[in-house]
């Protein structure tokens, strides 16, 4: 090493030299492509990038030289250095992508392997297809009314133009609550909720009723006795068949596709007049496009608007009704109406939550 | 009502070429649900009509056998054995020849049998396959075809019968004249009235004496008297065609023939024996212990709301809707009394369903029959008596004729317009409702209508706006979707069973709605005691099942019939729900029956509200099995009390509420593993219901498996969600700390984790119960709980000092409230 005041030539300084700083950048780039794994490289590290690596060392010579030596010999060892890291880091990103393309081979899972740990819930397709119709009415500004299944006779019959002698109150068709004089039922159909919602408020009215209603058939491949409905009452002023038909036909796009549109023919109930059964037209029909039978509807019977208390010279309505069962069995194919009411969960899951 | 076109075409001009479709198209317009469309047989090759010449009765067989000459329209006549004997040298009847072929592919060929060569067959109603009756061979009667005829026309064999539906407001349309009236005018063509006849002139004193006792319930009775019938006398082949096709039976002529003028006019009538009958009729209420034997043979009670035709010997019919048996025709009666009445159509059907009696007869009177037509059918079916069965009419016919003039109803001529929402000319609307038969008065647009006497069903401005409407037909509507005023949407409680059922479902539960029908065995089995609430059954006067008569007070019948029906088909690990009404007993008010004419007020309208009993939405659950399924993970994991009970906390989430749990004791849970669930606080806490493991004597009971657990929680008895407050995230870093406190077996875990949380203070973020350890160094009779606390301050990092005081402070408060030591 030289004296601190001695005048150098900075060739004769060894360390510094062009020659010794290649040699020893290649002996770095020559250790590092050597090491065949990440802990050969770490282990030949030190010797070309540790505190005593050469090119380290060189630096440190570096204060020995002349102000006017510093400046090239500096850039010299600069470059030396960053070429040894730049040779370091490239093999290490070699050897790391190497490793990881082993170790992540051998954690390799069979991803189609099942992992059903919980059992699936569902709900049951009359729920869910309760809900949709819901909401195509609710969309459409609609509230939804409900009312209790054991409900008064008065309201199930009466207020709806269903008098006494009317042949579907006898016990063979009506269940009826006992003693003989509780005037109580089960509802026969979902249309009591409409004299409610008339009894309960002023026009104008648009709501639908989804619910449970109950007849005395027996349980068959077609029937059953407690069945569910969706009932529709609309009372404003200037209603009209129209108005009815194009409730229906929206109704019937929403749940059966673009192309779906009713058909009426004339029929009679007792709360409507005039009053019609309408079919809809359904595209996707099992066994191929076709009419269905889906439902009833009309006009109120203004004897029901005044029973409720609603003047039928200043308003019109229509109603409409449809059982869901029904529904269900066309929409999805459903054969045997037992499969909806047994509570198979065979049945049931194949429709799964369905929002 | 079953309606052959061929008889509809002697009354309507049905154009050339119309098709089954179109006719089937015009009915369905008009309101007549064409419930089915029947076509004839099919029968191909020779049929034709043969009259017989000669019978040679052939001996020396099992049964006689006739070989007959029968001259079918050839130059000679042809030989064919015959089985039966009911024919006569001189019948026309009906000859299948070789080279034909009957209903069922019966092939006929010429074939050598009894020893004669049998060229054909003489056929029975059967064999063409036209009806049932197979007592004989099918004799046309004497005259009236030529021999050689193609028996197809002579048959009805080409012709199409339509099973129509009638709706119950249209009785006139249980008849062919009025089908054919609404026909003519769906299809714009001609039409004739076939009640457009005049009596004859009868005169002398009327043919009986006939009092009408309850005019309320007849306003009209006309009778006529006749004798000289031959009652075995044959109906004519053209009548029972008729009949046969309309689905009736023949039985006799006289029977016959009130029953064909019921099918042509829709009068049903009735024919008295008149030998039998004793003295005045009277049309009259029923008295008390009255009894009637009817002709089906049924001895009846009758009650004061009976109305009968009686003589002096009591009751003879009952009005309207059967006959007696003492005066019916039999085959020795030559004189009858030929009733047509016009009953109230309400006291009818009340008859009908009393009696469980719904004649053909009766089907018409319920709907409403015309009243202008009693003497024409009488006229009618007196003319084919004569004809067929040599009768003639004594004296005057009876004719008590007490009705009130028909209702005029106002009707604006714009009204069916503004209620289809069609722009019909008033002109329209008059033509309209004059082609049903009313009679339009007024100055075309405030218009005055008198309906026709066969529409008793229209009373109101309403039915005239139906009709104006039908004829035009509905296809003529537009289709408009109305503005509805904006809405609230779903109400929280409709959106709250939603949430619940999504919930349960993600939760793995299956929704199983049941029928909501109990028995008391149910409830035994359930092993509720007698004093329980949920023994108060609202029970049903005519359930589907005397073993269910009553309504669901709980739903844990019908998800556990749900579960053991999955179980028996199969299914191992079960998990299903059910929500929906139970129907609670106990005293109930009166509900009173207000008048339909206007709004009750509003007290008996809350009486009326009031009386209808509580009906509270429930929830529940059931489980069996394994929760989750043995896998390649491992082995299944059972369902236990734990899952039921965090099935209602699952609930309890959904709903927005916070359910605290306590032990409880309620049938049907295991007394030692059922959980009281609740909501509010102190004294202000309600149950809403229980969950855990049935009773093991339940499960025995239903045959259920071993720890099959349940539960029920009372969703309307949940408190309104609360609007949930955002809590202040804090970014500061936690203080985790970890406890472990031994307690004795009998503290609920619940208490010692409130005392935890109220010692731990504002500080504590979370905290779990990580771990629940029982044994050695844990004293039998204890057991340790562990529990992890994460403790954060909202504002600062904190430091170990308020960590600790924290932990401290929980601890204390938890050994204090509970007895807990602190585990080291």
């Amino acid at each position: 090493m030289s004296g601190a005041n001695d005048p150098y030539d900075p060739k004769q300084v060894a360390a510094l030299s062009a020659e010794a700083l290649d040699a020893a950048v290649q002996a770095a780039i020559d250790a590092f492509a050597a090491a065949g794994d990440l802990e050969a490289l770490a282990a030949v590290r030190p010797a070309h990038l540790g505190d005593r690596a050469p090119v380290l060392l060189a630096r440190r010579e570096l204060g020995a030289l002349p102000p006017h030596a510093r400046s090239d010999a500096g850039k010299r060892v600069n470059a030396a250095r960053v070429a040894v890291t730049e040779a370091h880091a490239a093999r290490l990103a070699v050897l790391e992508a190497e490793r990881d393309e082993r170790v992540l081979a051998e954690e390799r899972v069979d991803v189609t392997l099942p992992w059903d740990r919980a059992l699936p819930g569902a709900r049951h397709p009359l729920t869910t297809l309760t809900d949709r119709i819901s909401d195509v009415f609710v969309g459409m500004g609609y509230e939804i009314a409900e009312g209790p299944e054991l409900e008064a006779e008065w309201l199930n019959f009466d207020a709806l133009n269903t008098g006494p002698d009317h042949p579907a109150r006898s016990l063979a068709d009506t269940f009826f609550v006992a003693p003989e004089d509780s005037g109580l039922v089960l509802r026969t159909h979902t249309s009591p909720v409409q004299a409610r919602t008339m009894l309960e408020r002023r026009p104008p009215i648009y709501v639908v009723a989804p619910g449970r209603v109950y007849r005395t058939d027996e349980l068959d491949a077609t029937h059953t006795p407690v069945f569910h409905q969706v009932e529709g009452l609309a009372v404003d002023r200037g209603l009209t068949m129209a108005h009815l038909r194009g409730t229906l036909d929206h109704l019937a796009r929403q749940l059966f596709g673009a192309d779906a549109l009713t058909r009426w023919r004339p029929h009679f109930f007792p709360f409507t007049e005039p009053s019609a059964e309408f079919d809809v037209w359904f595209p996707e029909h099992r066994d191929g496009p076709r009419w269905v039978e889906w439902g009833g509807c009309g006009m109120v019977n203004p004897r029901v608007l005044v029973a409720c208390g609603i003047d039928p010279e200043e308003y019109t309505g229509f109603a409409f009704g449809m059982g869901i069962e029904r529904a269900l069995q066309f929409r999805a194919g459903v054969g045997d109406m037992r499969d909806i009411v047994e509570g198979d969960v065979r049945f049931t899951s194949a429709f799964g939550v369905e929002q | 009502m079953k309606v052959p076109v061929s008889w509809l075409s002697e009354h309507v001009d049905i154009p050339a070429g119309t098709t089954v479709e179109e006719l089937d198209e015009a009915f369905v317009r008009l309101g007549f649900e064409v419930e089915e469309v029947l076509r004839p047989p099919v029968t191909t090759g020779p049929l034709v009509v043969g009259r017989v010449l000669e019978i040679e009765e052939l001996t020396g067989f099992k049964k006689p056998i006739r070989y007959c000459q029968v001259d079918v329209g050839e130059e000679t006549p042809r030989g064919i054995v015959c089985g039966a004997r009911n024919f006569a040298v001189g019948d026309l009847v009906v000859a299948a020849l070789p080279g034909a072929v009957l209903p069922g592919d019966f092939a006929i060929a010429a074939r050598t049998t009894y020893d004669h060569v049998s060229d054909g067959m003489i056929c029975s109603v059967r064999e063409l396959g036209i009806g049932e009756d197979h007592a004989g061979i099918l004799v046309l009667g004497q005259d009236g075809f030529t021999p050689g005829t193609p028996a197809a026309g002579v048959l009805g064999l080409d012709e199409v019968v339509f099973d129509l539906e009638v709706t119950p407001d249209r009785g006139y349309a249980m008849s062919l004249r009025g089908i054919a009236r609404d026909l003519a005018g769906a299809l714009a063509v001609d039409w004739r009235d076939p009640a457009a006849l005049t009596p004859p002139a009868w005169s002398g004193e009327p043919g009986w004496a006939v009092e009408v006792a309850d005019p309320g319930r007849c306003d009209r009775f006309s009778m006529v008297a006749l004798e000289g019938l031959d009652a075995t006398a044959p109906s004519p082949w053209e009548l029972r065609r008729r009949l046969a096709q309309c689905g009736i039976r023949s039985i006799s002529l006289a029977v016959d023939v009130t029953n064909f003028v019921m099918l042509e006019l829709g009068q049903p009538m009735h024919a008295f024996d008149r030998d039998t009958v004793t003295g005045p009729i009277t049309v009259r209420r029923a008295a008390d212990g009255e009894r009637l034997t009817t002709l089906d043979g049924v001895d009846r009670a009758l009650t004061g709301d009976d109305l009968l035709i009686a003589d002096e010997s009591g009751p003879i019919g009952l009005a309207g809707v059967m006959g007696g048996a003492s005066t019916e025709i039999g085959s020795t009666t030559t004189a009858v009394l030929l009733e047509a009445a016009h009953w109230e159509p309400a006291g009818i059907g009340r008859g009908v369903r009393r009696h469980k009696l719904p004649s053909e007869a009766a089907k018409r009177f319920e709907r409403g029959t015309d009243p202008d037509v009693t003497v024409v059918a009488l006229a009618r079916a007196a003319a084919l008596l004569a004809q067929h069965g040599g009768a003639h009419v004594v004296g005057a016919p009876v004719d008590l004729d007490v009705r009130r003039p028909r209702p005029v109803i106002p009707l604006d001529a714009g009204r069916p317009g503004r209620i289809a929402g069609v722009e019909y000319p008033p002109s329209q609307v008059v033509e309209v409702l004059q082609a049903i038969g009313a009679t339009v008065d007024g100055d075309g647009q405030q218009l005055q209508v008198t309906p026709p006497s066969w529409r008793g069903d229209l009373t109101d401005p309403a039915d005239l706006v139906e009709e104006v409407v039908r004829y035009l037909g509905f296809d003529e509507i537009p289709s408009v979707l109305p503005t509805a005023p904006p809405g609230r949407g779903l109400t929280e409680r409709q959106r709250r069973r939603r949430s619940i059922g999504r919930a349960l479902a993600d939760a793995g539960y299956v929704e199983a709605p049941s029928y909501p029908f109990v028995g008391e065995a149910q409830l035994d089995a359930l092993g509720l005691p007698a004093d329980d609430a949920r023994r108060a059954l609202i029970t049903l006067r005519n359930p589907l099942s005397e073993e269910a008569p009553a309504m669901r007070t709980t739903l844990l019948p019908g998800l556990l019939a749900t579960l053991a029906r999955n179980l028996a088909r199969g299914q191992r690990d079960v998990a299903v729900f059910e929500h929906g009404a139970v129907f609670p007993g106990g005293p109930r008010t009166q509900a009173p029956v207000p008048g339909v004419d206007r709004r009750p007020d509003d007290d008996v309208l809350a009486a009326l509200l009031g009386a209808v009993p509580e009906q509270p939405w429930h929830v529940g659950v059931v489980l069996a099995g394994n929760l989750e399924p043995r896998g390649w993970w491992g082995p299944g994991r059972p369902g236990t009390w734990a899952d039921a009970v965090q099935a209602a906390r699952t609930v309890a989430a959904a709903a927005g509420v916070e359910l605290t749990v306590r032990a409880g004791e309620l049938a049907p849970w295991h007394p030692g593993r059922c959980a009281e669930l609740l909501v509010g606080d102190g004294a202000e806490a309600t149950v809403v219901g229980y969950a855990g493991e049935l009773h093991p004597r339940v499960c025995a009971a239903l045959d259920l498996p071993a720890r099959t657990c349940a539960m029920e929680l009372d969703v309307d008895a949940l408190p309104a969600a609360p609007v949930a407050v955002g809590p202040h995230v804090s970014t500061f870093p936690p203080v985790l700390v970890d406890l472990a406190l031994v307690v004795a077996d009998a503290v609920p875990a619940a208490d010692v984790e409130a005392a935890l949380r109220e010692g731990a203070g504002e500080l504590l973020e979370v905290l779990r119960l990580f771990d629940v350890y029982t044994g050695a160094p844990v004293p039998a009779g204890s057991r340790s709980l562990a529990y992890a606390l994460t403790l954060r301050a909202p504002d600062r990092t904190l430091t170990g000092e308020e960590a600790n005081a924290a932990r401290d402070a929980a601890i204390a408060l938890a050994v204090e409230r509970t007895g807990a030591t602190l585990r080291a």
